[in-house]
């Protein structure tokens, strides 16, 4: 991190100083820092605002590794070629690694992750819309690694440059898994699409369902978009809502093409005049509806998260207990107990 | 005979792998906490990894997990048992993985068909099986419940132990006799230290020990087929 004179200004000595002035002598240093393009690290000053919106930000972005494990889990004693099994369980286990290092990040901020993992529970923090749709045949895996996966990462490669320096270099870490991920999707989409007409059906039946909640994704319009503003000054955010969705749509009608699949979207074509695709409106009714909790699988997602919490509760306080009968002595575990003594 | 010897024993250890790596991925969004998703979906990937190579040895790999019955199916009864809680789940890890561990570094010490896997396979399965003793020392030794849990799973599991012993056709050079002392002595210990009791019953059911390397499964195992090979067997010869 190359430091200037301003990002020193905000050490943490001067964290909590109530005077005015040098309150407003430490929120210029951080506005020039990030002006600058420098990380803000977990000891720097930042403003409350800042630290808030990132943990929320960033606990939400966790959630949304967790409850999606589900959606694609729902396959895996399923899966029809034990090599697609393999790449299945792959994809699902790293999931549950980007949770664990988006919960890492977020403990930086000064939260713990069995409050994060509440607020899920509880419904006072939110996970991505998209995981409340339904996973119907084998192919949505397909078209969820194609479209969800490929939508994420369009909205998570900027974020490998986001202001806050722990949330930037987790990115980093997740996007080379996502786009490996997103390959896979695509490839077996392309097996399905080239495969008996019933495979090929599969596949288009998985991509008309999939598509306009991926485009959702990239949240709001940009008129609407509550946090967008605070969210691009503070460089959490490089570009808008409605950039990232065009840039997704421009990536994704060509590889639809080369897929042999369409697109369910009648007034998608290309604008010479713009350089893009222009598509149809997005249903924004049933993407409030699902954000308000009545989609396909809100109840059930949320359901199965708690359950397998609730019914976990005997096993984390048997790992605490055990660790403090034998502090000290106990033997290193492999599975890493830093979790599970937390609880 | 020395292409169909080797085809048994590829398919006995092939379909334990196949069948606990099966039960394990059952547990994903499931898991107590997000570090044994990971770790479960771990040992899930090794033992599946070890069972496309083993039925691969045998024959075409999908074939044989997606269009074999029930009764063609020769893995042991242990692994096809349900997930049950998390402490059901460790016991059977723990006797297999236990027995996998002892079973490998055997075969990987020989000059057998099964060396190269066992020689890899060995790592993995000193890895579960450090996983499935850490677990049953925390659950053993950790609050009532959870020791109540953990002795009645392994009470509840233990005459599946038995048949782990019964010779293997094609596995030539094994001493199952000493390989069951060496299992009952490592998991004596273990059970010990995590203040369970070693069970007391008898090591098998009314079957003949060894009935799961027969192709004689308990009831659930026909669902778990079912559920496996549903997507499969709906399209002929289609590729996935």
């Amino acid at each position: 991190m190359t430091t200037t004179a301003a990002h020193e200004a905000m050490g943490t000595e001067a964290y909590g100083a109530q005077d005015d002035a040098a309150q407003a002598a430490y929120e210029r240093a951080f506005d020039a820092a990030v002006a600058a393009d420098e990380r803000i690290e977990p000891r720097d000053w930042m403003p409350d605002a800042y630290r808030a919106t990132l943990v929320r930000q960033i606990a939400q972005h966790a959630h949304s590794e967790i409850i999606g494990m589900q959606p694609e889990a729902n396959w895996i004693t399923r899966a029809p070629s034990l090599r697609r099994k393999a790449i299945l369980m792959a994809k699902v286990q790293d999931e549950a690694g980007h949770g664990l290092y988006l919960y890492s990040a977020a403990e930086t901020l000064g939260v713990s992750r069995d409050e994060l993992l509440d607020k899920l529970h509880t419904g006072r923090q939110k996970y991505s819309s998209i995981f409340n749709y339904p996973t119907l045949t084998w192919a949505d895996v397909g078209a969820i690694g194609w479209l969800v996966d490929g939508a994420a990462i369009t909205n998570q490669v900027p974020l490998c440059r986001c202001s806050y320096g722990p949330y930037a270099r987790a990115m980093v870490r997740v996007c080379k898994e996502e786009s490996f991920h997103q390959r896979q999707g695509y490839e077996l989409l392309l097996t399905l699409s080239k495969g008996t007409p019933e495979q090929h059906a599969m596949a288009q039946d998985a991509v008309d369902r999939w598509w306009w909640p991926s485009l959702m994704m990239f949240g709001p319009p940009d008129d609407e978009s509550a946090h967008s503003a605070q969210s691009m000054t503070w460089k959490i955010k490089r570009h808008s809502n409605d950039e990232l969705r065009q840039r997704f749509v421009d990536i994704c009608v060509p590889q639809a093409e080369s897929l042999g699949l369409t697109l369910p979207d009648p007034e998608l074509r290309w604008n010479e005049e713009r350089g893009h695709y222009d598509f149809g409106p997005i249903d924004w009714a049933e993407f409030k509806n699902v954000l308000k909790g009545n989609g396909p699988c809100n109840e059930q997602r949320i359901t199965q998260r708690r359950r397998a919490h609730e019914e976990g509760a005997w096993v984390r306080e048997a790992a605490a207990a055990h660790a403090a009968k034998h502090t000290g002595k106990s033997a290193g575990t492999p599975t890493g107990s830093r979790g599970v003594e937390q609880a | 005979m020395t292409t169909t010897v080797p085809a048994t024993a590829a398919l006995a250890l092939g379909d334990d792998a196949l069948v606990l790596s099966h039960r394990l991925g059952e547990w994903m969004g499931h898991a107590p906490v997000l570090e044994e998703e990971v770790a479960l979906a771990n040992i899930a990937l090794d033992l599946l990894g070890q069972a496309r190579v083993l039925l691969s040895m045998a024959g075409d790999e999908d074939e044989l997990a997606y269009l074999r019955e029930e009764r063609a199916f020769t893995n042991l009864q242990l692994v096809e048992q349900p997930n049950g809680d998390f402490a059901h789940t460790i016991a059977r890890q723990l006797y297999f993985s236990t027995y996998q561990h002892l079973l490998h570094t055997e075969l990987a010490g020989g000059d057998g068909p099964f060396a190269p896997l066992a020689a890899k396979a060995v790592k993995e399965t000193a890895y579960h099986r450090d996983h499935a003793e850490q677990w049953t020392l925390r659950l053993g030794d950790g609050t009532e419940e959870s020791h109540t849990r953990m002795q009645r799973a392994c009470t509840a599991l233990w005459r599946f132990t038995g048949e782990m012993f019964q010779p293997v056709e094609g596995l030539d050079g094994v001493d199952w006799e000493r390989l069951r002392g060496s299992w009952q002595t490592s998991v004596e210990e273990v059970l010990d230290r995590a203040t369970l009791s070693v069970p007391e019953g008898p090591q098998s059911g009314a079957w003949t020990a060894g009935a799961g390397r027969q192709g004689l499964h308990t009831e659930s195992f026909g669902r778990m087929l079912a559920e496996m090979q549903h997507l499969h067997r709906s399209h002929p010869g289609a590729s996935w």
